[in-house]
């Protein structure tokens, strides 16, 4: 393995069991990912994207095969470890952006440092950090309803990474947006993938989005296909 | 921010919710303060009676008089230390409305039977023996209307009246006696049983009661039976009884107070308990999506378990203890009327109460909070995030 890979999946299998039918979502899947990438994963609905992502995340477990992290088997880890492992190397952008209604914008991207040992001051100054990237720093005290669609997900993005991970994972990151904001979006994910080295995986439908990213691969049943989009 | 304010935020995110949740809460920690207050009061008479002292009463009822003579035939029966009587007088100051325990006995031997719970200087003792127009009060009563020793008061009875057809017996207070216990009740008036019964209408050597004292309390149920047997097929036949199990059957007259309470407090728990742990499911419920991004963000499924548990066990607090200073309130102006005053001499929130309330609190907190806690622990990520 080179020093530079990030991901590896070894004979990746995903089955999912639904009444007496199994469906076979991947079957020996391989794939590695160098740390500072940044690929967009697009496919047909049902082509295993998102289950693919939520592997790489730690949220979902492969059938069978191994699924590493900088040299480290996470698809044994516990539920807990499993846990903590996010907390540490993962940042989630979703499409619906996720935040908590009842949490202003600072106090939504200061949730994943309650996950670290820090002091309530150490926190402020990340939390103002990653605001200030996203250029959302006068919007700290704001609660989500009163943000606009992109300023919710830019402050999903500062919650994303708020805690420096190693990775970034977005969900349709763009999927609710209008193409001005979704570019706004997508030039930031950009500027953290450059300025930032965030090694970043994206799943999305839009050929436009997918643009944005270094490489860009195609899912189908379940499988890599050498289809440049 | 840390997890206490996200409990915070999670439990007012929804006023309303919140405040009919804690409303509830708030009545049946009020209704356990205030009845198990009442409850207590009721009792405190029964756990300052004495073991050794057995009281004889009419056996058709304790509200029937007995002859005077049955004083003398008592103190000779074998295991007998000391005998007094009293008559019940129902006294009243001003007007009915300011009515308290007034009672007529014979202050000596009454003095003896009640050493262990009246306390009163010699120097008044011996003037208020020596007065026939004599009384002592209790400390609180006396403090209630301002009376000081050497007073003149006229005190009235809502039972009997007068040979003179007057309803006012003049009385000179001799002495403020106290409580040999912390608690005791002193909200009460003695006075000489010859004064009473030389002047009223309703004729002579007639007694309430008669309470005594045995040698030892291993003794009481020999006595209890001798005496009654004394009196079988008299005129007069007698009951007697523990002075504790006197003061027991005296309140069930009223009716099995504690199991009144246990219901109503019982209902209103259970009630609750429903509203809340259904308020709690439901609540969780919504926010199932959210707990799922929590998750994915790292928090672990101990801690989405202490979160949720710890609403309401929050929800729980908040209301308990609201409930349990409203029933100081409430309990403190019920001890301030006077009529409950002097049914309910040691009417407060005890210690125990309050004690009995925070295992309840603890108790309403984990039962509400378990189950929802329980499914946002067990909450599968994958699943959660995909319902929208």
């Amino acid at each position: 393995m080179s020093a530079d890979v990030l991901f590896e999946l070894k004979n990746v299998d995903k089955k999912f069991v639904r009444g007496k039918e199994t469906i076979t979502i991947f079957e020996d899947l391989n794939m590695t990912l160098d740390r500072g990438d940044f690929i967009a994963i697009m496919g047909p609905s049902g082509s295993g994207k998102t289950t693919l992502l939520n592997m790489l995340g730690g949220v979902d477990r492969p059938s069978a095969g191994k699924v590493t992290f900088a040299g480290e088997a996470i698809s044994s880890l516990s539920e807990s470890d499993l846990a903590k492992w996010r907390a540490d190397h993962v940042g989630f952008i979703f499409q619906f952006y996720n935040l908590m209604p009842m949490l202003s914008a600072g106090h939504n991207v200061e949730l994943p440092l309650l996950l670290k040992k820090m002091s309530k001051a150490e926190r402020h100054k990340h939390v103002a950090a990653a605001l200030k990237l996203v250029h959302l720093d006068e919007r700290a005290s704001h609660k989500p309803k009163e943000l606009s669609g992109g300023q919710q997900q830019r402050v999903a993005i500062a919650r994303a990474i708020v805690t420096d991970p190693d990775l970034l994972l977005c969900d349709e990151p763009t999927g609710d947006l209008d193409r001005a904001t979704a570019t706004k979006i997508l030039e930031m994910l950009q500027m953290l993938n450059q300025e930032f080295n965030k090694t970043i995986i994206m799943v999305t439908h839009d050929p436009e989005a997918a643009k944005f990213a270094k490489r860009q691969l195609h899912l189908d049943k379940g499988q890599f296909v050498d289809k440049e989009i | 921010m840390g997890d206490l304010f996200l409990v915070y935020k999670n439990i007012t995110r929804n006023m309303l919710r919140f405040s009919l949740n804690t409303f509830a809460i708030v009545v049946a920690f009020l209704l356990l303060g205030i009845l198990g207050s009442i409850n207590h009061a009721f009792n405190a008479g029964i756990e300052l009676s004495a073991d050794d002292r057995l009281v004889t009463v009419n056996k058709v009822n304790f509200t029937q008089p007995l002859p005077l003579g049955y004083v003398n035939k008592i103190k000779s029966v074998e295991g007998v230390k000391d005998v007094t009587h009293a008559n019940w007088f129902g006294a009243y100051v001003k007007d009915s409305n300011h009515f308290f325990a007034g009672m007529a006995v014979d202050p000596e031997s009454y003095l003896r039977v009640y050493d262990d719970y009246i306390a009163v200087d010699e120097e008044p003792k011996k003037a208020w023996f020596a007065n026939r127009q004599g009384a002592i009060v209790g400390e609180a009563l006396a403090k209630v209307y301002g009376w000081e020793v050497g007073d003149r008061i006229p005190i009235s009875s809502n039972i009997f009246s007068k040979a003179d057809n007057s309803h006012v017996w003049d009385m000179v207070i001799e002495g403020i006696f106290s409580g040999k216990e912390a608690n005791a009740d002193t909200n009460w008036l003695l006075f000489h049983y010859k004064y009473f019964i030389e002047t009223q209408t309703f004729g002579n050597d007639w007694i309430g009661w008669v309470t005594l004292t045995t040698q030892d309390p291993s003794l009481n149920e020999q006595v209890a039976r001798e005496i009654d047997k004394k009196f079988e097929n008299s005129f007069h036949e007698t009951e007697t009884s523990t002075e504790k199990q006197f003061n027991k059957s005296f309140l069930e007259q009223i009716g099995n107070i504690g199991f009144i309470i246990t219901s109503v407090v019982g209902a209103a728990f259970f009630t609750i308990l429903l509203i809340v742990g259904n308020t709690m499911v439901l609540a969780i419920r919504e926010r199932t999506r959210e707990i799922a991004v929590l998750k994915t963000l790292g928090f672990s499924s101990s801690r989405i378990f202490k979160l949720v548990l710890s609403e309401s066990m929050v929800v729980a607090a908040f209301g308990g203890m609201l409930g349990i200073m409203l029933s100081y309130v409430f309990v403190g102006g019920m001890r301030n009327a006077p009529g409950i005053r002097n049914m309910l001499p040691n009417l407060y929130v005890d210690s125990s109460i309050i004690i009995q309330s925070l295992i309840y609190i603890v108790i309403l907190g984990v039962v509400t909070g378990f189950v929802p806690a329980f499914r946002a622990m067990q909450l599968n990520i994958l699943d959660a995030l995909s319902k929208r």
